[in-house]
């Protein structure tokens, strides 16, 4: 297997899909002829032509917009917004349009559409440009939340969303884009909407993450080790539907948990999972249920410095597992 | 009411439409009207919750509906298209059923409020209550169509207060840059709920708005029910002959409040809607039939029984007809969701 980054998995990703359905469009602002701010789509108006890979106006709304109008009619597009920062003027397209049209229709009309964009932080990207978005569309039924944490899965996992009959928001932590470096499965291959991933096996703590946090975590997890804690990673990947059973299943063997999220800690993933935790899993729990996320500030600041303070890492993530395993 | 004159029977425009046309639009007219009104009282008796129609804008729907191949042509309608989902040919007893929140409603199953038209069978894509999100959804599912080699036109219809939503301009903006066949159909009736046009635009009508995107706008009376259709039909032929979208503004009235929530005596006074009133585009194509020779009181009078009947059908079929099973609240949240609404665990 090739090691590959992620940005690039994502590219090949689109690539085969255009090949294999000529149902697939890919839209947004840059995504031709520039190939898009972070090179995603780079090369593939060359390849598959102007009305397959189109160049939007600069309007959010409009681009989901369209895209909705042209699942229901057939096609599978694949809108890009530019950074999830930008993505709240499609807000009503996405949740009031694309999640309900199954339902709203009876099982009449479908939209199976996928919105790309690359989100969080970490990249000195400022207010606008660092924000993570997952929980306003996780708290949607109807809408998938994908989140790949590696080059393999963003690759079969972004397979999967184009040829799911749902809608799926799928989420790229841009601060792996190139960061994150991993082998990558030579053909053909999807990686199934749902199902976590146990990242890392452990006994005496389950740590709960997606995306670039999985990193992070997966790090303060071997410092553990080699403190004597032996932690065990789960790797959510999708976090609308949430895989519960897989949670739950590894938080009885070990009977601790952490959830790591560089979201605010209010009302995000953390807020569902100790929920889901306390519904099934309280008397498997030897202490209780920690949170490591970023505080409640609108996003992160600016200043390398103010960025640092409100984003959990590798030091922050290993000290709540030390305190956790102490309990 | 205007004198018959004997230049009335040399009406050119009624050569637009074959003889038979002109009358099947004239029943759909007063079959949508009569529909309409049973809905209001059905609403009042406690039958129905709530009701929200399109008294006044039967000429503009049924012109718009007859300029298109229904089945063929797609159609994005809004929450006044009783007439033009009838005329493309959603059946009385489904509009009812739609109205009762039915199980068996082909809108929605008894999900949406009633006139959130959906019909796989019509092409009516399925729309929500935000006003002007179908808009943008218009020009998408032209560019499939096109992508697919499909010479379909489509229809998307909104009112005048929609026009002021960022979703009409994006989505206008996207069909003129890619000059998708689109018709977009405002049916201006001069008021959104309380706020009149003055307050929605600083320009004379929504058709205007066309010049910024570089696209054909028309503006016609939405009372005449064969200009509206001229309108129309000439739309979509630009539109498929790749000359791009157009704006086709229908100018037309609302008889009845916005909604059966809403009190329109707030806003619009007696002598205001007895004016509208004179603007009736029923008995206006009636006489047009009349003095073309294709109509008389013995039609109209077999005419207005048929409807009656037709109606109590559809209004009697529809309250007899199964509520929704409560136990298929879960269904159709996804495309694989079970009675958990879970999209992958009820299948692994």
């Amino acid at each position: 297997m090739a090691v590959k980054r992620m940005i690039d998995a994502i590219r090949e990703a689109l690539d085969e899909e255009l090949a294999r359905d000529e149902s697939v469009i890919v839209m947004g602002e840059d995504v031709g002829v520039k190939g898009g701010v972070f090179v995603a789509t780079k090369g593939l108006i060359d390849r598959y032509g102007p009305e397959r890979v189109i160049d939007t106006p600069l309007a959010e709304s409009g681009i989901v917009g369209v895209a909705i109008g042209a699942a229901m009619n057939g096609l599978r597009p694949v809108a890009e917004i530019q950074f999830a920062d930008f993505i709240y003027p499609a807000m009503d397209q996405i949740i009031s349009e694309a999640a309900r049209i199954r339902y709203r229709s009876n099982g009449e009309w479908q939209c199976p559409l996928v919105v790309r964009a690359p989100y969080g932080a970490g990249v000195r990207g400022g207010l606008y440009h660092s924000q993570s978005v997952e929980s306003f569309f996780a708290h949607v039924p109807g809408l998938k939340v994908v989140i790949p944490s590696n080059p393999a899965d963003a690759k079969g996992l972004l397979k999967a969303a184009i040829r799911d009959d749902d809608p799926v928001v799928f989420l790229e932590p841009k601060r792996g884009y190139r960061a994150i470096q991993g082998e990558v499965p030579e053909g053909d291959y999807v990686v199934p909407i749902g199902p976590a991933r146990i990242a890392r096996e452990g006994e005496h703590l389950t740590a709960i993450a997606y995306g670039m946090m999985l990193h992070l975590t997966m790090q303060a997890a071997e410092r553990l080790e080699r403190e004597g804690v032996s932690v065990e990673v789960v790797d959510l990947r999708t976090l609308a539907p949430l895989d519960r059973a897989t949670i739950v299943e590894s938080v009885k063997k070990t009977g601790r948990a952490l959830v790591v999220y560089e979201d605010n800690r209010t009302l995000g993933m953390g807020a569902e999972v100790a929920a889901i935790l306390a519904e099934e899993a309280l008397f498997h729990l030897d202490a209780p249920v920690r949170r490591v996320a970023m505080p409640d500030v609108p996003a992160t600041p600016y200043a390398a410095v103010l960025e640092d303070a409100v984003l959990p890492n590798v030091d922050t993530i290993a000290q709540a597992m030390r305190e956790l395993a102490r309990v | 009411m205007a004198p018959r004159s004997p230049a009335a029977t040399a009406d050119p425009d009624l050569a637009l439409l074959e003889p038979e046309k002109l009358v099947e639009a004239y029943r759909l007219m007063v079959l949508a009207r009569a529909l309409d009104e049973r809905m209001w009282i059905l609403q009042r008796q406690g039958k129905v919750p709530f009701v929200i129609t399109g008294q006044g804008q039967e000429a503009a729907q049924v012109g718009a509906a007859l300029a298109l191949r229904a089945g063929h042509d797609i159609v994005l309608p809004y929450y006044r298209d009783i007439a033009l989902v009838l005329a493309l040919g959603m059946s009385p007893r489904e509009l009812m059923l739609s109205a009762f929140a039915r199980a068996a409603d082909p809108n929605s199953g008894g999900r949406q409020m009633p006139n959130h038209f959906s019909s796989r069978r019509l092409r009516i894509l399925t729309g929500s209550s935000p006003v002007g999100t179908q808009i943008p959804h218009a020009a998408g599912a032209a560019l499939a169509s096109r992508l697919r080699g499909e010479d379909s036109v489509v229809l998307v219809s909104f009112g005048e207060g929609a026009s002021s939503e960022g979703d009409f301009h994006e989505g206008v903006n996207f069909a003129a840059i890619h000059r998708l066949p689109v018709v977009f159909f405002c049916e201006n009736n001069g008021w959104a709920i309380s706020v009149p046009s003055r307050r929605q635009m600083n320009v004379e009508g929504v058709a205007r708005r066309a010049a910024g995107y570089g696209i054909a706008g028309v503006a016609v009376d939405g009372q005449d029910l064969l200009a509206v259709y001229r309108a129309v039909a000439e739309a979509a032929e630009r539109g498929r002959g790749g000359e791009g979208p157009t704006i086709v503004e229908a100018l037309t009235y609302r008889f009845v409040p916005h909604s059966s929530d809403d009190d329109d005596r707030i806003y619009r006074s007696a002598d205001e809607m007895a004016e509208m009133r004179r603007r009736d585009p029923i008995p206006a194509f009636r006489e047009r039939l009349e003095a073309a020779g294709l109509w008389d009181e013995a039609k109209e009078e077999r005419l207005r029984q048929e409807v009656a009947a037709t109606v109590d059908d559809a209004a009697d079929h529809a309250e007899r007809s199964p509520q929704p099973d409560p136990a298929t609240v879960m269904q159709h949240v996804f495309a694989s969701s079970g009675r958990d609404g879970h999209p992958w665990r009820s299948s692994a």
